[in-house]
């Protein structure tokens, strides 16, 4: 491919192989956590009685390591590694690319110590003291700065769809961190909401939601429409498809938080206005699966084989059930049923551990190889058995809650003929043991899937080295 | 103008750009730059 007539750079790969290595470790430690918790919800004594160690200080350690620490190490990583190569040119201001690694992790650690700690701000996912979300918002503007950089040297006319997604996941973010975090500072790692009562709470799920949309699904849809199509080695099913995917999620999303606050002192047309367009939403939702999904047409024989490809088909059937289950809760009567059980959180898993957790794993698997010179990783049996262990994890997972969810929002929800209620709280509690036990069992087979991977992918990099990529002559391929 | 009549304004202009969206798509679905965008992931191989 090497011609010595064209000047052929090479690719920055260098922050992207850091990004995905720290996203498999901070898999597997957010993961324990998740555990950990789980562990504490079946045997209440494993919080050892420290007030570290408690499950109101951990939970919002492990989403936030779930999320942001092994979702956006990912996001960085695959973003960086879809724009160079659909952009055919280097990232922009390689430096500042790697401040951004090293800031995020620094963003990271100060997370996993300050939470044990106590201090948060008690917004959910959005936790972090105010030096913490300086240190966020600065960092993101850097991402901003190298992302669009890079799309504005391409060497190639189109924006290909990824880089769209990516880029609106950076916009968006962006925005939605410097609104809600808004605070008066009352100290050092100390600070109240800029917004009181009913608004705060709006300003937090519109937040919260688009968290879920921006950061957790337009982000993940970007190594979807570039990794999907690679992996099967065919374009993507409908490029008009993709467009009208992504302005039809863009217009939408941004209006679905109030269904987070159904049955609350937030105004009743905010909470119809947040319904109607969670139902919306159903329509890009399964427009993007479909597009996905049927990018393998012709290549289905491939599954047989391929334990990478297994990763992102399954994930977009796990994106398919969430986003069908999402808009159903959001109907105000289910959701009076489901709201506050387990249901909302076996919900989230779904698309957290089958969506979001199966599509990054699929991306990872595929750039590891190819970032540290070898053909394949170094054991396609352990992809086998991390796919596996993986699904059948979220299968118990999800069906335990499902079941524990509807149980005690029935029981919740069930009174005698004389008017008084049938059950007790704690009888709903104790109705829920077994099925926290199956949920611990789920989690446990995931993050030994995950272990698994970090063993391959450690074992990838350490048989090869950092492989130096060029950049394809555009006037060859032009 | 009243703030009300600009959100109207705001949600009605949005609707219409979306509607002008998907009428440019389907106008631009054979062309070939559409074909050259969905190809572009493969050009590095």
């Amino acid at each position: 491919m090497q011609d010595l007539n064209v000047t052929s750079t090479t690719y920055n790969d260098g922050v992207i192989r850091q990004f995905s290595i720290m996203a498999v470790v901070w898999g597997v430690v957010g993961m324990l956590v998740g555990v950990i918790i789980a562990a504490q919800l079946v045997w209440p004594e494993l919080n050892l009685g420290l007030p570290w160690t408690s499950f109101g200080r951990l939970r919002p350690l492990h989403t936030n390591a779930v999320i942001f620490a092994f979702g956006g190490c990912t996001l960085f990583a695959t973003s960086y590694y879809v724009v160079q190569r659909t952009c055919q040119t280097r990232l922009f201001m390689p430096k500042l690319a790697s401040f951004t690694f090293w800031a995020w992790q620094l963003v990271i650690l100060s997370a996993a110590v300050s939470l044990p700690l106590g201090f948060t701000q008690g917004k959910e996912y959005a936790e972090l003291e105010w030096p913490i979300d300086l240190l966020i918002a600065v960092t993101w503007v850097c991402y901003a700065i190298v992302f669009f950089g890079t799309v504005g040297t391409r060497k190639v006319k189109h924006i290909y769809v990824a880089n769209w997604f990516f880029g609106a996941f950076i916009i968006t973010v962006a925005l939605l961190h410097i609104v809600n975090s808004a605070a008066i500072p009352a100290g050092f790692m100390k600070s109240y909401s800029a917004y009181a009562g009913v608004q705060d709470a709006m300003v937090q799920w519109w937040y919260g939601h688009n968290a879920v949309g921006f950061f957790l699904t337009a982000g993940f849809l970007g190594i979807m429409y570039y990794f999907v199509p690679k992996q099967a080695g065919r374009p993507v099913y409908s490029y008009s498809l993709s467009i009208v995917h992504f302005w039809a999620l863009i217009f939408t999303y941004m209006w679905a938080g109030p269904h987070h606050l159904h049955y609350t002192a937030l105004p009743d047309w905010t909470q119809s206005l947040g319904m109607v367009f969670s139902l919306v939403l159903l329509a890009p939702s399964w427009g993007g699966m479909i597009n996905g999904i049927m990018t393998m047409s012709g290549a289905w024989h491939k599954l047989r084989t391929d334990p990478i490809l297994r990763f992102m088909i399954v994930s977009l059937s796990f994106y398919g059930m969430s986003t069908f289950e999402g808009p159903m809760m959001a109907i105000k009567t289910v959701n009076s049923l489901s709201h506050y059980t387990d249901w909302t959180v076996g919900h989230v898993h779904s698309g957290a551990l089958g969506w979001v957790g199966l599509v990054s794993m699929g991306a990872i698997y595929f750039m590891i190889p190819r970032l540290f010179g070898q053909k394949q990783m170094h054991s396609i049996k352990a992809i086998e058995l991390h796919f596996w262990l993986a699904t059948i994890g979220i299968v118990l997972y999800i069906s335990a809650l499902w079941i524990s969810g509807v149980m005690e929002g029935l029981m919740w929800r069930a009174i005698n003929t004389d008017g008084t209620l049938t059950y007790t709280f704690v009888e709903s509690v104790k109705a829920k043991h077994p099925y926290y036990i199956i949920r611990l069992l789920g989690g446990l087979l995931y993050l030994s899937g995950m272990s698994i991977m970090l063993w391959n992918v450690i074992k990838t990099a350490t048989n090869g080295k950092a492989a130096i990529t060029s950049i394809p002559a555009v006037a060859a391929h032009a | 103008m009243d703030i009300n009549s600009l959100r109207i304004l705001t949600t009605v202009f949005s609707f219409i750009v979306f509607i002008g969206i998907l009428v440019w798509v389907w106008r631009h679905r054979n062309t070939s730059d559409f074909k050259d965008a969905a190809n572009l992931p493969f050009k590095d191989d």
